[in-house]
């Protein structure tokens, strides 16, 4: 059964009345995944696209036992309270699409989440899809074909991009996790790449990175001390992005020394990885791997 | 968004944590009126949001009130590492005996907050974790929990202060520490923290960054940041105003994208076929046509762009609305080559807008890129 979202997956979405949450929610219908309810404070009652909606969490848990996974959508303002929420209520998986919180704010219910062994992915995030199974986040579903490839990145569309391209040609998506691009994500490519070597759907891995702080080189070296008994192919982005600039989200940045693309791709070389130089060779790379 | 070492001071006389008296100027009549107020021997120190401003000349003493009019007209409007000096802080010298360094800053991998603190101070702190590691202690703090007392111990005893200064440290990394989360930073650091002459702790300097995204419950951080506008080239501070992300490079081909990923990919595979980008521009998630258009006028608009590469992949946006935003910008600005990779959301209807006026619609990222590369070397 692939990782984090598939067939059991049971579906929470936080701020469900809102823009966002209402047009995912269609859309993630739409895909067949299985959303049983909806949370907005003040708006318990009502339903959005056949889904019902309630003014808490543990509302929703006492009506919906199931729930065993959660959505955010909630504005970065309230999003801490909403997931310290969730948390609070055991429910195992929560996926934080919200982008712009403050990191502070991320760092206590990424921690708050460690204690209550909640599994946290984002915050900033595309989210998860399983294909053909379970989509529990915001991608175009259709680039994402079923196949044995896990994907795990930092960044949303560029996401889209590679799996366009690993559907493309035959290999296929076991999973894709967005891990998010914020400075603090929830889940890391070292805790996703050990969920993915568990999965007897999945063949070979496929990490995206991207310029600002270490996670790729701590995932090398993780790599080289563990080995690892899947193929793992990189993509690093922002290659040609000057030091000191801030790149769109508030992760993409190369500070004080470190997080430069040269130095993730050194480590990532001398683990063994392949680093695709460019989106469309990945394909390529993988089929090499897995002869 | 990273404070001016003035700024920092004030966070830090807000917080109790002691420092030599100071004030800011920006030309050398008010830098004499400010040291009128203060007590000689002064330091006169250049504000600018870069590092190695000493040793660019930037920080020089003054005994009495007309030398610091002297150096201030000095250092007002020279330039380091290309930033003019607009504005001067000037201090009471302290005596110093030790310089030592403590700072909080964020562990993106542990997901804790630092204490980092050395037994030398004064210089660049990764320098001194080169150089000198053993000088430097760091410990991970929850964020639930805080700072506890166990830690500032701890740290005292390896920065090997005279016992009778624990009180006074304990206060200024608690202080310290209540800054950094009550005012959401990235960094907050004291470099150097000196030790004096007569026994006593104080900041010498202040280096603060604050998360951008925490902005909304700081207003006094809100007002700070639209005064930041004012020192941004135009076209930063134009793309900042239409609330795109943007970044000035030296190339000549305009990267536009959706998503910071893949407009960096763009930019990649731009240089990995020996073309280069002039700058990096995201125009974010769900971008409607005004959006797509006021991006491109503005690219069109920097001399600099000799052609323009549009990469957009339609999750949430909507291939037709920026195809619509593309038109909407050639009508005013018509002369520049365009090159469209577009794929996605609504992808057909975009095509046809953009091909009914005669726009080609290319199928791979790969293709647009070289196809870019070539029109600007013609």
């Amino acid at each position: 059964m692939p990782i984090l979202v598939n067939e059991d997956t049971r579906l929470l979405v936080q701020g469900i009345t809102g823009r966002e949450g209402s047009f995912h929610t269609k859309l993630m219908l739409d895909y067949g995944t299985k959303i049983l309810a909806g949370v907005t404070p003040g708006k318990g009652g009502q339903k959005v696209h056949g889904i019902p909606v309630y003014d808490s969490v543990d509302e929703a848990i006492e009506k919906h036992p199931e729930i065993n996974t959660s959505i955010v959508f909630v504005p970065a303002k309230f999003a801490y309270d909403a997931v310290l929420e969730a948390v609070n209520c055991g429910i195992e998986l929560i996926v934080v699409i919200t982008e712009h919180i403050p990191v502070h704010d991320s760092l206590k219910f990424i921690r708050y989440a460690k204690y209550r062994r909640s599994l946290i992915v984002g915050p900033n995030t595309p989210g998860v899809i399983s294909p053909g199974l379970s989509k529990v986040g915001i991608m175009p579903g259709k680039v994402f074909k079923r196949g044995k490839i896990g994907l795990v990145s930092r960044s949303g569309t560029l996401t889209y991009e590679v799996a366009n391209e690993i559907s493309k040609s035959g290999l296929g998506i076991s999973t894709s996790v967005g891990i998010g691009g914020d400075p603090v994500n929830g889940l890391d490519f070292i805790e996703t790449a050990k969920f993915f070597l568990e999965d007897e759907n999945t063949d070979a891995l496929v990490i995206v990175g991207e310029i600002g702080g270490d996670a790729e080189e701590r995932f090398a070296s993780f790599i080289e001390k563990t080995g690892f008994e899947k193929p793992v192919v990189a993509y690093i982005t922002g290659r040609t992005a000057p030091p000191g600039k801030r790149m769109g989200h508030a992760g993409a940045i190369i500070s004080m020394g470190t997080g430069d693309a040269k130095s993730k791709i050194e480590a990532l070389n001398n683990a063994g990885i392949q680093v695709a130089e460019t989106v469309s060779s990945i394909p390529k790379i993988l089929f090499n791997l897995l002869k | 968004m990273k404070l001016y070492e003035y700024e920092g001071r004030r966070l830090f006389e807000l917080y109790n944590i002691p420092q030599a008296r100071s004030g800011v100027a920006s030309t050398p009549s008010e830098a004499r009126a400010v040291a009128e107020k203060l007590s000689p021997p002064y330091v006169v120190k250049a504000q600018v949001l870069v590092g190695g401003r000493g040793k660019a000349g930037g920080i020089k003493f003054a005994e009495t009130l007309e030398q610091v009019e002297l150096v201030a007209k000095k250092i007002l409007g020279m330039k380091i590492k290309g930033i003019t000096v607009k504005k001067v802080l000037i201090v009471e010298r302290v005596d110093i005996a030790r310089e030592l360094y403590l700072g909080y800053i964020l562990n993106r991998s542990l997901r804790t907050i630092d204490l980092l603190a050395s037994s030398i101070g004064g210089i660049d702190i990764e320098a001194v974790a080169r150089e000198k590691p053993r000088a430097l202690i760091k410990i991970s703090i929850d964020p639930i929990l805080g700072l506890q007392n166990f830690m500032v111990r701890r740290v005292f005893k390896h920065l090997n202060l005279d016992s009778s200064l624990f009180d006074d440290f304990k206060a200024i990394a608690s202080s310290l520490y209540s800054l950094f989360v009550e005012y959401d930073c990235e960094l907050a650091e004291i470099n150097p923290l000196a030790l004096t002459a007569d026994n006593k702790l104080v900041a010498v300097d202040s280096k603060v960054i604050i998360d951008d995204n925490s902005l909304f419950r700081h207003p006094d951080m809100l007002q700070l940041k639209s005064e930041r506008l004012a020192e941004l080239s135009e076209i930063e501070r134009k793309a900042k105003l239409l609330g795109l992300s943007y970044v000035k490079l030296n190339g000549n081909i305009g990267i536009i994208g959706n998503g910071a990923g893949l407009t960096m990919a763009t930019m990649d595979l731009v240089s990995f076929y020996g073309g280069a980008p002039a700058n990096f521009l995201d125009i974010g998630g769900g971008a409607r046509r005004e959006r797509v258009e006021n991006a491109l006028s503005l690219i069109l608009e920097d001399p600099q762009v000799k052609v323009v590469l549009i990469n957009i992949l339609g999750g949430i946006t909507k291939c037709d609305e920026v195809a619509l935003g593309i038109v909407s910008a050639l009508e005013k600005h018509d002369n520049k080559p365009v090159v469209v990779r577009m794929m996605g959301t609504r992808e057909d209807e975009g095509k046809a807008i953009l091909e009914s006026r005669g726009i080609k619609v290319l199928e791979s990222m790969d293709e647009a890129a070289r196809v870019a590369v070539n029109l600007s070397k013609g």
